[in-house]
């Protein structure tokens, strides 16, 4: 065998090499992304339904303009951050989190209009935006997933020398959950 | 808490299918060098030089196999007595599904429930799309919201994991190592006499390879199965773990597992030939020895959930 046979092997390899590891990352890469729409759309399935929650409540809650006011901003103010291109993760993660966090007071304070608790309209609502409240956590969490498995592969040897020339950047995790909790805190 | 880290850094969701897909075709390449071996000891006995007794048991075997491959799902839910329901039906379970597969990234199976009061559940379909999840009465009434959750999740983790497909598999080369045995040791007594005065040089060796065929024949066919049932076992922890990925909460599974375990009841409508599709073993209380057991023990399966969760 000529050193010129080894060489050319050795470069076949390394050819192929990088065309597995290029391909897999950009497969991955696609999944987060994929994970990424999937929250989308659990997302605008809730700020769709906000503005039927709002138009079913008024009628009953003379009390509560200030709430439900404080509601219709924080969607438009999550929306605006969730279309925003330039908004950080953390932006985004906030404006969202203040969304919940006025939903579930205003859910709080349905309890004191048992007329509220006896529409059939408003029971309905509030059984799908729990339920989309629940989706959005499944979604986070399929994000949360994917991108671990992304984060793992562009930092282990050797491919990391390889995703750090094509320059691959790690995706941020949601830390939603955590954030949530707190804020319903603040909100009573 | 960092002990559930550590977990799921190792378990990567993707890595462990494709772990199962590696060890799937490891044990298939165990399996065809069992087959082979056995097939040329038994040719060497017979004088069979044609391997035709191989290519009859694996034809055999796939034939048979492709029937529960192919229709497999719908004689399980159809022997068990499991009902299709709609959103509509019970919004309760569906959405529990529904967002599981959310957050598994699979698409929604169809959804069944079993009118029985013992708790169970089970999953078929040999893949995500078209795949069944089927949940008794039982579980839906004495599960809590987490519990069931964690039910669900350890089915759905069967159907993502291809589960389904890989015992079809194994269930294949099993039936063709027992129909090759069976030929062989049957075969013996038909022809054996006549061999040996057929050829007088290699009687000695065929004698030797007769004694080996013989030894061979009782032997793999056992083997075959526990390895199967070993199998089994395996995947069961595997879907325990995987569903606990995709709840965050191992403790609902183990709750659920615990109430199972108190419970002690059998399913009324049960087969020898689905029981390895269910949650936990449908004819507990009938005391299976656990090597030739299609479930690990439910308290090792708590214990492994349990220290998850620590």
């Amino acid at each position: 065998m000529t050193p010129t046979t080894i060489v050319l092997i050795v470069v076949g390899l390394l050819v192929l090499w990088i065309i597995f590891t290029y391909n897999g990352l950009i497969r991955s890469k696609n999944q987060v992304d994929e994970a990424t729409s999937d929250i989308d759309v659990q997302l605008k399935r809730r700020y769709d339904l906000i503005p039927n929650l709002v138009e079913t409540v008024k009628g009953y809650m003379t009390h509560e303009r200030e709430t439900l006011v404080k509601l219709t901003e924080a969607r438009t103010a999550a929306m605006a951050a969730h279309n925003n291109p330039n908004a950080t993760m953390a932006q985004k993660e906030a404006a969202e989190n203040m969304l919940s966090g006025t939903l579930k007071t205003l859910f709080a304070v349905t309890e004191n209009y048992p007329e509220l608790k006896a529409s059939q309209n408003f029971l309905q609502l509030q059984d799908e935006i729990s339920d989309t409240e629940n989706k959005i956590q499944a979604a986070r969490r399929f994000y949360n997933g994917n991108v671990r498995d992304f984060n793992t592969k562009i930092q282990v040897f050797p491919t990391n020398i390889f995703a750090g020339m094509m320059k691959f950047t790690k995706y941020e995790f949601f830390q939603a959950s955590e954030g949530e909790r707190q804020n319903v805190k603040v909100q009573f | 808490m960092i002990r559930v880290t550590c977990y799921v850094i190792r378990e990567n969701m993707y890595s462990q299918i494709t772990a199962n897909k590696r060890k799937s075709v490891f044990l298939m390449t165990i399996f065809i060098a069992i087959i082979i071996g056995l097939g040329y000891v038994y040719s060497k006995a017979m004088g069979d030089t044609t391997y035709g007794g191989v290519w009859f048991a694996i034809i055999i075997s796939l034939g048979s196999t492709m029937i529960s491959y192919f229709a497999g799902d719908k004689i399980a839910l159809y022997t068990s007595g499991a009902k299709a329901i709609t959103k509509e039906d019970n919004a309760y379970v569906y959405r529990l599904v529904e967002n599981l597969c959310i957050a598994s990234g699979t698409p929604v199976p169809k959804i069944y429930i079993i009118n029985d009061p013992a708790i169970n559940a089970f999953a078929t379909g040999r893949k995500p799309e078209l795949a069944s999840v089927a949940v008794t009465t039982g579980a839906i009434e004495k599960l809590e919201n987490e519990e069931l959750e964690g039910v669900l999740a350890h089915e759905l983790s069967h159907v993502k994991n291809y589960d389904i497909r890989f015992m079809t598999l194994v269930a294949v080369m099993v039936g063709a190592i027992s129909i090759l045995a069976n030929i062989f040791l049957r075969s013996r007594f038909f022809f054996g006499g006549r061999r040996s005065n057929d050829r007088e040089g290699g009687g000695q060796l065929a004698a030797i390879f007769m004694i080996v065929g013989v030894v061979l024949a009782i032997l793999s066919p056992i083997v075959a199965e526990l390895i199967k049932l070993a199998i089994s076992r395996r995947r069961e922890y595997l879907a325990d773990a995987s569903g606990s990925l995709l709840t965050r909460y191992p403790e609902g599974l183990a709750k659920a597992l615990e109430k199972i375990q108190a419970e002690n009841m059998p399913l009324r409508q049960a087969s020898t030939a689905t029981a390895h599709l269910f949650l936990v073993n449908p004819f507990q209380g009938k005391s299976l020895k656990s090597l030739f057991s299609t479930h690990p023990p439910i308290e090792e399966r708590i214990k492994k959930l349990r220290t998850m969760g620590a």
